[in-house]
């Protein structure tokens, strides 16, 4: 009798042939999650992944494990040999545990024989375990609509019993869907953008852009730390840190005042996209969300768009301040998203910027500044930190 | 580097960090334990205490070691508050102190006392006749801080503590004396204060530690309570080393304070004479020719940031400040300038340099020059 934990894929058993690249993919993301508090083994069985280690260590395995994307649920269970006796035995150490938890007045056995060389149907084995258990517990009774705990047995090369199934949040192992370039800022909405991407299996590495000194060096410190916790869903990131100064200079110089924040969200278009195209990522992504400030117009985000040509992820465009709030706060980033320290001077933002502006008149505006050249100095000059 | 950030904190003296780590390597035992160890210690807070005594011409006993200013600011007031009839509700203080004050009468306005903050004038002086007005039966205490950390005004204690006996001989005063504490000249005992903070590491000595004077004769309970350390006000485990740096520190500001403040004095009045001639457009809201400590410079320099020109300046490895260390974090503007009556756009362009004894000519030289081409850049860009 031994303890392991085991965890279940959910779309990945859609995926038809590709579904060995899946899961190896999700075991690598799941040894990188674990790798630094020590397990001994990972292995697969009939659908799902097992793996084996300190049994105290499985409490912060687990909070770990919730944040690797791929895995449905997780469940500490119980391994034993496929014996009846054994699995018996098993089944009332779960409830004994179970009953420590909580209180449990009703349960229910749930038995998947996937091994079907195993001589005892499922509802046979449910039937006996369920005789045996109320037996061994006097104060306990089936319910088989809406029981306080299930004794869930699977029968496969080995037999698992197990009551908990703690639910993770799904999606597709990062890595399986390319890689992506997040702007982030130190605001609320790009972290979520980028942790919405990583779950749906896109690698994330992110863009920073300052205007140090016009901003603080601890605006650039908050976004390492942002980075820092979504490395923790989506592995180790690289973040570029853009100083834009020059570039806002020249537009405050040479635009008009009200094109400010629009002219220079296509600067840092620009430089991602070409960051991107350099380091072979596949996509950009922001945080924007329609309607939420005035370069995020309709009209604002087409003019943004129209100044690169690679695909633009925007995981937040219809939700809710709000909603996206909520996120933050699950996936632990709104505390340092709302500490002070701004990205972009109060200098260099317009008092009424333009709400609907217009790609010709946009072009025109930026026919005075020497594009290419300021994107190439900005980019000549950036920082990369690698984030783990 | 060039450190202008002497009122944020100082850099500790060599002769301090030795003391030290002697203490912290050899003479580590806990100050109340029995054995020869924790005699030893005991003995070397006791000679720190005297030292400081001695600095300040009172007696060791008034001499009471905390965790910093902020700690004995809080003692302080909550004590005296605590002390006092309970039909008693009313406190003074003014509009320019310290947070580590103001807050403690903001919870003291929620708990159903009424303070009163007293206006100061452009200078940052209080205005006498307000605060005579202002006293009345139920007046607990007056909390006023002796110099202040922005601008660098000096109030007039002595003559602040007259008329509040005068007028009501129950009143108590306390002073918040963190930025006066080894900068500028004064006694106690002629200042006639009840009570009185002061810090360690705005005169070149460790963090963590700081002291409280309180007149003798005036029995203050604890806010903290434990095992009794600093006859019961201040309980817990002494910060050995950091009483020991103290001690070094004021030691050696004994003989040295007098010329120290004199130094910086001709810096301050020699650097306000270059960024004069040399930058145009800029407001002195020090009050140089005044009352004030010659340790503090602060100028707006109109049309900029101040916070940018802190970046501006850093880049150089010139360290200032913008408003107070405590509240530049926040957005808010500073609540010192907005009370002696600044424009919004002079709050906006101010920076505080304060000096320190090693700071030289040269350092001034080069910080007025990377302040002249910063300023114009910072205006280039924001003047268009």
């Amino acid at each position: 009798m031994e303890k392991v934990i085991s965890v279940s894929m959910g779309e990945i058993a859609l995926k038809g042939l590709n579904r060995g690249y899946f899961e190896d993919q999700l075991t690598s993301q799941i040894r990188r999650a674990i790798k630094d508090i020590g397990y001994e083994k990972i292995y697969k069985e009939q659908g799902k992944i097992y793996i084996e280690g300190e049994e105290s260590k499985f409490p912060i395995m687990i909070k770990r494990l919730k944040k690797v994307f791929g895995l449905v649920h997780i469940s500490p269970c119980i391994r034993v040999n496929k014996d009846m006796d054994q699995i018996s035995k098993a089944a009332i150490l779960a409830m004994k545990e179970g009953k420590t938890k909580t209180d449990i007045k009703t349960f229910k056995v749930d038995t998947n024989r996937a091994d079907k060389s195993f001589p005892i149907k499922s509802p046979e084995v449910s039937r006996e375990i369920g005789g045996l258990i109320l037996k061994e517990f006097g104060d306990i009774s089936v319910d088989v609509h809406n029981p306080d705990i299930y004794i869930y047995v699977d029968i496969k090369q080995n037999t698992y019993i197990y009551t908990e199934k703690i639910k993770a949040y799904g999606g597709l192992p990062v890595g399986t869907n390319g890689k992506g370039l997040l702007l982030l800022s130190g605001g609320i909405d790009s972290p979520v953008a980028g942790f919405m991407m990583a779950k749906r299996g896109v690698d994330i590495n992110c863009v920073h852009y300052h205007s140090y000194p016009f901003t603080s060096e601890r605006s650039e410190e908050k976004v390492k730390d942002l980075a820092t916790i979504l490395s923790r869903y989506t592995g180790k990131i690289k973040l570029f840190s853009v100083n834009i100064l020059e570039i806002q200079k020249e537009i405050n110089a040479k635009c008009p005042e009200k094109e400010m924040t629009i002219i220079s969200r296509r600067f840092m278009m620009r430089i991602a996209e070409e960051i991107a195209k350099y380091n072979n990522y596949n996509g950009l992504i922001t945080g924007e969300s329609l309607g939420q400030v005035a370069s995020q117009t309709i009209h604002g985000i087409g003019v943004t768009n129209d100044a690169v040509n690679m695909p633009v992820f925007r995981p937040l465009i219809g939700m809710d301040k709000v909603d996206i709030i909520d996120i933050s706060r699950d996936i632990e980033t709104y505390e340092t998203s709302i500490l002070p320290f701004e990205d972009c001077c109060t200098v260099f933002l317009p008092k009424h910027p333009v709400t609907r502006p217009r790609v010709e008149d946009i072009r025109k505006s930026e026919e005075t500044l020497d594009v290419d050249k300021l994107v190439k100095e900005a980019i000549e000059n950036m920082k990369i930190y690698s984030i783990k | 580097m060039i450190y202008l950030d002497n009122c944020a904190t100082t850099k500790i003296r060599q002769e301090v960090l030795d003391k030290m780590y002697e203490c912290m390597k050899e003479d580590y035992g806990n100050p109340s334990s029995l054995h020869r160890l924790g005699l030893r210690s005991e003995k070397q807070i006791k000679q720190s205490r005297e030292l400081i005594a001695k600095y300040l011409r009172v007696d060791s006993g008034e001499i009471f070691f905390t965790s910093g200013g902020t700690e004995s600011n809080n003692i302080a007031i909550q004590s005296i508050i605590n002390n006092s009839n309970k039909k008693n509700k009313h406190i003074i203080t003014t509009s320019i102190e310290h947070p580590s004050v103001l807050n403690i009468m903001k919870n003291y306005e929620k708990k159903g006392f009424k303070v009163t903050y007293l206006n100061v004038d452009r200078f940052g002086s209080i205005d006498i006749e307000e605060l005579k007005e202002s006293i009345c039966e139920d007046t607990i205490l007056v909390s006023i801080m002796h110099v202040n950390n922005e601008i660098g005004t000096i109030q007039d204690i002595g003559r602040i503590n007259k008329i509040i006996k005068d007028k009501n001989s129950q009143t108590l005063l306390h002073v918040d004396g963190v930025q006066s504490f080894g900068k500028i000249e004064f006694s106690l005992k002629t200042l006639g204060v009840d009570t009185f903070s002061f810090s360690s590491h705005k005169v070149y000595g460790p963090k963590g530690v700081g002291g409280l004077y309180i007149r003798k004769g005036l029995n203050l309970n604890p806010i903290i309570f434990g095992g009794n350390q600093e006859k019961g006000l201040r309980s817990g485990t002494e910060n050995l080393h950091g009483i020991i740096g103290f001690g070094e520190a004021v030691k050696i500001l004994n003989t040295r304070h007098t010329k120290e403040a004199e130094y910086v004095g001709q810096l301050r009045k020699y650097m306000l004479n270059k960024i004069k001639d040399s930058i145009e457009d800029i407001k002195i809201n020090t009050d140089i020719d005044g009352n004030t400590s010659p340790y503090i410079l602060n100028i707006s320099f109109r049309n900029t940031r101040g916070e940018v020109l802190l970046h501006y300046l850093e880049d150089k490895d010139i360290y200032v400040s913008t408003s107070s260390a405590c509240s530049s974090r926040g957005t808010e503007k500073s609540h010192v300038l907005k009370s002696i009556g600044l424009h919004n756009k002079d709050i906006e362009g101010a920076i505080r340099i304060c000096f320190s004894y090693e700071n030289s000519r040269e350092d001034i030289d080069y910080t007025v020059a990377i302040l002249k081409d910063s300023v114009e850049e910072i205006r280039k860009i924001m003047m268009r």
